[in-house]
């Protein structure tokens, strides 16, 4: 299944999803040295983001979200893709900062946690295999 | 978008790696908000100073961007985590102040000025009306905006060191006339008075915003507000309602470009303003910290200051945050050795909002609403509102 969306940073990557319906803040919603989300009560508390395709309908929070992307792509914990329904400042800037590949306009609703993932962040779509 | 030949050079790398980079996070941030094509800025401000916020990653970014990095147009610092003479009085530690140095430098490879304050309209980095910007730091965009009538949008702090490495910022949101209409008609019923007050007020109209989830207000019934009530609100309303914009009936130059909002959604009264001021007084209070300017204080604030310490002891540790360049002309003035001689100490450079003081002391007094808010959720401190005379009388007795 292709999932047509919008192009926010380059680059195509395989990988596994990891879905949530709640918004996420990198800045303290994340730590990125072990690459787990640990804001208290997400849907995702406690799991690691790391190497997977994280999944999730738009960021939220402090602006300095986007240097704590860029720790976790230096610390090897970030994610290898991100799929938003509606990307805001934070996480774009946080992607094209980190050379993160990125899609939005994307219905999440059509993939779920542990599908195989290609993101083409150059074209704006996603395949689900 | 539409791209100029320079701009679009300056994609594909041809002015070198930062300038490639700020591109791409210009165009994609102007694709995501339709902008058409990018404004020539003439100033910037730039948020995610504090060491304590950008962490080593953040540092290792500017570092890259300062390879080859040079800003095109005056550009100014938010305040860092320390004062960058006096931090050890402070009681700032040697690590940290390391790291912090790291960062300033990083900034002042790129030419930027390193100022280090959230008040750049009172200390040279002063826009005219109409000129765009590409500004962080929330109070100061706020200002910027309201009581000048120039034009930005809310930077974060890469993409506003993207916009000073470029010049450029894309065409969208508060740089366009049609987005910089009131929307939402409020009418003080209260006499304003004072920073603390003016912040009070600040609070009241922020929290309803979020509530009615509209941006931008038009306010009615304010008679006078100097140049520091009007810092005080604008931290205030952009703390608590991220507000950016607001026009102010007789006060503020664009209140009348605009149609004004036609039907009232509310008024404020003076029991409203008590109400909102005890919230912003937290009970079982015990107070071992005062600080005055949030934002920085002005020369005028500072020799207020002065006039109300001279010949008295401060009995708590007592800090007026302001900018270095207006510390100069307190120096000068001979505000500072009476301040000094009378116990209270400057932090220049830094605020409470950014420093690293997280549980040093138990409760604060301030005169801003915006530091009652870090000081509970970052600082774990209790918080009281107070006067600027209110809070000498606190620090002195």
């Amino acid at each position: 299944m292709k999932l047509s969306g919008r192009k926010i940073y380059k680059g195509t990557v395989e990988g596994e999803a990891i879905v949530t319906k709640d918004g996420i803040s990198f800045y303290g919603g994340v730590d990125p040295d072990t690459g787990k989300v640990v804001e208290v009560g997400h849907e995702l508390e406690g799991q690691s983001i790391t190497g997977k395709v994280l999944v999730f309908p738009t960021g939220k929070g402090s602006t300095v979200g986007s240097y704590t992307m860029y720790r976790m792509k230096k610390n090897n914990t970030a994610p290898v893709a991100i799929v938003n329904e509606q990307i805001d400042t934070i996480i774009a800037v946080g992607c094209i900062i980190s050379e993160i590949p990125c899609v939005d306009k994307i219905d999440i609703s059509n993939i779920k946690t542990g599908q195989k993932l290609v993101v083409n962040g150059a074209e704006g779509f996603v395949e689900v295999k | 978008m539409k791209l100029t030949i320079e701009e679009q050079d300056m994609l594909i790398g041809k002015y070198g790696k930062a300038a490639k980079k700020s591109m791409e996070i210009l165009t994609t941030l102007g694709e995501i908000f339709d902008a058409e094509n990018m404004v020539a800025i003439t100033g910037v401000q730039i948020a995610g100073v504090s060491y304590a916020n950008l962490g080593e990653a953040g540092l290792e970014y500017l570092s890259e961007m300062a390879e080859d990095g040079k800003v095109r147009v005056l550009t100014t610092l938010n305040p860092a985590g320390m004062d960058r003479e006096n931090w050890e009085v402070l009681g700032i530690d040697k690590e940290f102040a390391k790291n912090q140095n790291r960062a300033i430098d990083a900034f002042a490879t790129m030419g930027i000025i390193t100022t280090c304050s959230c008040t750049p309209y009172l200390i040279g980095n002063t826009p005219h009306f109409g000129q765009h910007l590409a500004w962080a730091e929330s109070s100061a965009v706020c200002y910027a905006n309201s009581v000048i009538g120039a034009r930005t949008n809310r930077e974060g702090g890469p993409s506003a060191l993207a916009a000073a490495i470029t010049g450029k910022t894309p065409r969208y949101g508060y740089h366009l006339e049609e987005n910089r209409h009131g929307e939402v008609l409020i009418e003080v019923k209260a006499q304003i008075k004072g920073t603390d007050q003016f912040g009070v007020l600040g609070k009241i109209i922020g929290d309803k915003l979020g509530e009615l989830g509209k941006k931008i207000p038009y306010i009615t019934g304010i008679s006078s507000a100097t140049v520091e009530e009007l810092k005080s609100f604008c931290a205030s309303v952009a703390t608590y309602g991220g507000t950016a914009l607001f026009h102010m009936e007789t006060i503020t130059p664009e209140y009348d470009k605009y149609p004004r909002p036609d039907k009232i959604s509310f008024g404020i009264t003076q029991d409203d303003l008590n109400k909102t001021r005890s919230e912003l007084i937290d009970e079982d209070l015990e107070i071992d910290f005062v600080s005055i300017g949030c934002p920085h204080a002005s020369i005028h604030e500072i020799a207020k200051i002065a006039n109300l310490l001279k010949g008295k002891r401060v009995k708590k540790e007592f800090w007026i945050t302001t900018a270095r360049p207006t510390k100069r002309i307190a120096d000068e003035a001979g505000y500072s050795k009476i301040i000094e001689n009378a116990g209270a100490k400057f932090a220049a450079d830094t605020c409470c909002v950014v420093a690293p003081i997280k549980g040093r002391f138990k409760g604060i007094m301030v005169d801003s609403a915006k530091a009652c808010y870090y000081g509970r959720a970052k600082n774990k401190f209790k918080v009281k509102i107070g006067s600027i005379e209110k809070c000498i009388e606190e620090a002195t007795k």
